[in-house]
């Protein structure tokens, strides 16, 4: 194991027992049948029975329950689009995905570059590799309610360590559940707290697959070090950025535990509902209000929603050296 | 193979020539990222354990407490005796839930990504992109309702199958499987074995499964700590006096708002279970991703 010589072939992979004999004999047709052709689908069929079942037909029920008046009393009442127009004229709801992407994007942005900087600095060599590389993931194993508690602390109007903190700079306490930016920052601390590490290691592994002599090229020809990382990294990179930034809006737009937690439990989102997300708009309607009917349609209305913000996302990692 | 001290993590280093060395050495600038970020990282952990261990006066005194107080085995019987949390249930039951969900969802991956990955079959491509497709779908929140409706008809609310079944479905493990098998098992390989006469399944037992182990070792964990973690759906189909450990916090934290040192008491012991998986299979985790990038 001195170099790899042969680069393209995975070397450690275990070689199948070659003590084996043939046992292919002839009128067994039915099992090699059996084992050519019905053993994929056997394979895949766990999934697509369990899709079927807590799936496709949760999501089919929740298209037919949104064009419904549905409530806990059990009326049930045809209404066509009634849902979806009033939703488009409920100021609750437009708050609910204001909130959610501004939250997401106070999140995401900051998170992705801190994220490609800490891989980065990763990919250098260094001494406790594996424990620093720990260290970096360790918010992840932290629950998010448990990420929540502590934060809610962290950010508490009169007895947090944040304010402490900025109150040696002389600023005034912040009531940081009080108003929309406020706690929209709080939150976004939050998920990037959490997220950032996990990013970064993924990142990680994706530099790692850039060929350094591409670098040690560009040494040559004397590009800097920051013009190597943009043109080279970046672009290199984008296999790994569509599925960060398209992890990244699901859950971000699906937001639900740590503003909740925010709030001690409560999916209202504070006084003014200054936080709630979609996912707790969809929460307080189906299981606080208990109106079946308009939760599905604000559920469909969510997935609009994220459907809209992976295709932008998509374009806009596709145009990220998009010369390549 | 003996002089290597990370075999997961030095592959590719040993590789890169003398020339070129600079570019890779750390700077005092990428020292101080790290230490900031460790530091960052470890602080509201650190932080849960100060307040777990002091009285609600200390919490709440100005300026806050850095260093932990002696009082955490009090504060822990506060919160296993507390008659609202049902918390010794809510931990037990969110092991039983997380241990089961990642014992059936690395199974089905596993078997789902080898028949994608390496065997050829009519409409697989087909089948393939629907799990993508599914991947982009937050089936929780758009299937809330109907699902909720449907553990009512089956009389499961309350129980913890409600919070097991829905969670055995998941897109993210058979692409991560998929993308695995294909790193991991060379065509050849599978050719190799088909040759000497074995079995898909043997092949699977014997070629696939050996091969995919960081993979799956990665799937499992990943799994374990989002059901470990997940609030919403038990929230709404776990009643109070039979949780998750997260509902046990959240009634701790709805009923006992000021009191701190009991939330943070149980908010530390529901990360502990985490904290040993990580500590035990950490190595793991890194050298599954790392490797899977690898080798591509």
């Amino acid at each position: 194991m001195s170099l790899h010589v042969d680069a393209g072939q995975p070397t450690r992979a275990p070689m199948p027992p070659s003590r084996r004999h043939v046992r292919q004999r002839p009128g067994r047709s039915f099992m090699t049948w059996l084992d050519l052709k019905a053993a994929p689908y056997l394979l895949v069929s766990p999934y697509y029975l369990l899709f079927l079942i807590f799936g496709l037909f949760p999501l089919g029920f929740t298209l037919y329950f949104s064009f419904f008046d549905y409530d806990l009393t059990g009326t049930v009442e045809w209404t066509g689009l009634g849902n979806y127009t009033a939703m488009l004229g409920d100021a609750a709801f437009w708050k609910a995905v204001v909130n959610t992407l501004a939250m997401f994007l106070i999140a995401t942005i900051p998170q992705i570059l801190l994220a490609l900087m800490l891989a980065n600095a990763l990919n250098k060599r260094f001494k406790f590799q594996l424990g620093v590389r720990l260290g970096v993931l360790l918010p992840l194993v932290t629950s998010v309610v448990a990420v929540a508690v502590v934060f809610t602390q962290l950010y508490g109007r009169d007895w947090g360590v944040v304010n402490w903190v900025l109150g040696w700079f002389g600023a005034d306490p912040i009531d940081w559940k009080a108003e929309r930016l406020p706690s929209w920052i709080a939150i976004a601390t939050m998920i990037d707290w959490r997220w950032t590490g996990y990013n970064a290691i993924i990142f990680l592994a994706g530099m790692q697959t850039i060929p350094k002599d591409l670098y040690e090229a560009a040494s040559i020809d004397g590009a800097s070090r920051r013009r190597q990382f943009w043109q080279i990294t970046i672009p290199m990179l984008r296999p790994t950025m569509i599925f960060v930034v398209l992890n990244s809006t699901i859950g971000g737009l699906t937001l639900f535990s740590e503003p909740t937690t925010f709030y001690n439990g409560n999916v209202h989102g504070g006084t003014n509902s200054q936080f709630q997300t979609v996912s707790m708009f969809i929460f307080e309607q189906g299981f606080r209000e208990f109106d079946y009917g308009y939760a599905s349609a604000a559920a469909w209305l969510l997935f609009l929603l994220i459907l809209i913000g992976s295709g932008i996302n998509f374009l806009l990692i596709r145009r990220i050296g998009g010369n390549k | 193979m003996t002089t290597l001290s990370a075999p997961a993590t030095t592959r590719r280093r040993r590789k890169a020539p003398g020339g070129a060395g600079s570019l890779w050495t750390a700077t005092p600038m990428t020292r101080l990222i790290l230490a900031v970020t460790i530091i960052i990282s470890a602080f509201p952990l650190y932080y849960m354990i100060v307040i777990a261990s002091r009285t609600n006066t200390e919490a709440t005194d100005m300026p806050p407490p850095f260093l932990p107080g002696g009082k955490l085995g009090e504060n822990i019987q506060r919160v296993l005796t507390n008659p609202d949390a049902h918390y010794l249930t809510g931990l037990t039951n969110s092991l039983i839930i997380a241990c089961t969900v990642t014992l059936s969802v690395v199974v089905i991956s596993t078997f789902a990504g080898f028949a994608f990955a390496r065997l050829k079959f009519k409409g697989g491509k087909i089948l393939l992109l629907l799990v993508l497709l599914t991947m982009m779908v937050p089936l929780q929140q758009m299937g809330i309702v109907p699902l909720y409706r449907l553990m009512v008809s089956l009389e499961w609310v309350g129980s913890i199958k409600a919070v097991i079944l829905p969670f055995l479905l998941n897109g993210f493990g058979v692409f991560l499987m998929t993308q695995y098998t294909e790193q991991a098992v060379p065509n050849e390989l599978i050719e190799a074995a088909r040759v000497d006469g074995a079995s898909t399944l043997r092949i699977w037992w014997n070629v696939v499964l050996p091969a995919v182990r960081p993979g799956m070792a990665v799937l499992g964990i990943n799994t374990f700590m989002l059901i470990w973690n997940d609030f919403m759906w038990p929230l709404i189909v776990l009643t109070p006096d039979n949780p998750t450990v997260q509902v046990a916090i959240n009634s701790l934290n709805a009923k006992y708002g000021t009191d701190y040192v009991l939330i943070f008491s149980g908010t530390l012991m529901s990360i502990l279970p985490l904290i040993v998986v990580f500590i035990a299979f950490g190595r793991q985790i890194i050298g599954g991703l790392m490797e899977g990038a690898v080798k591509a």
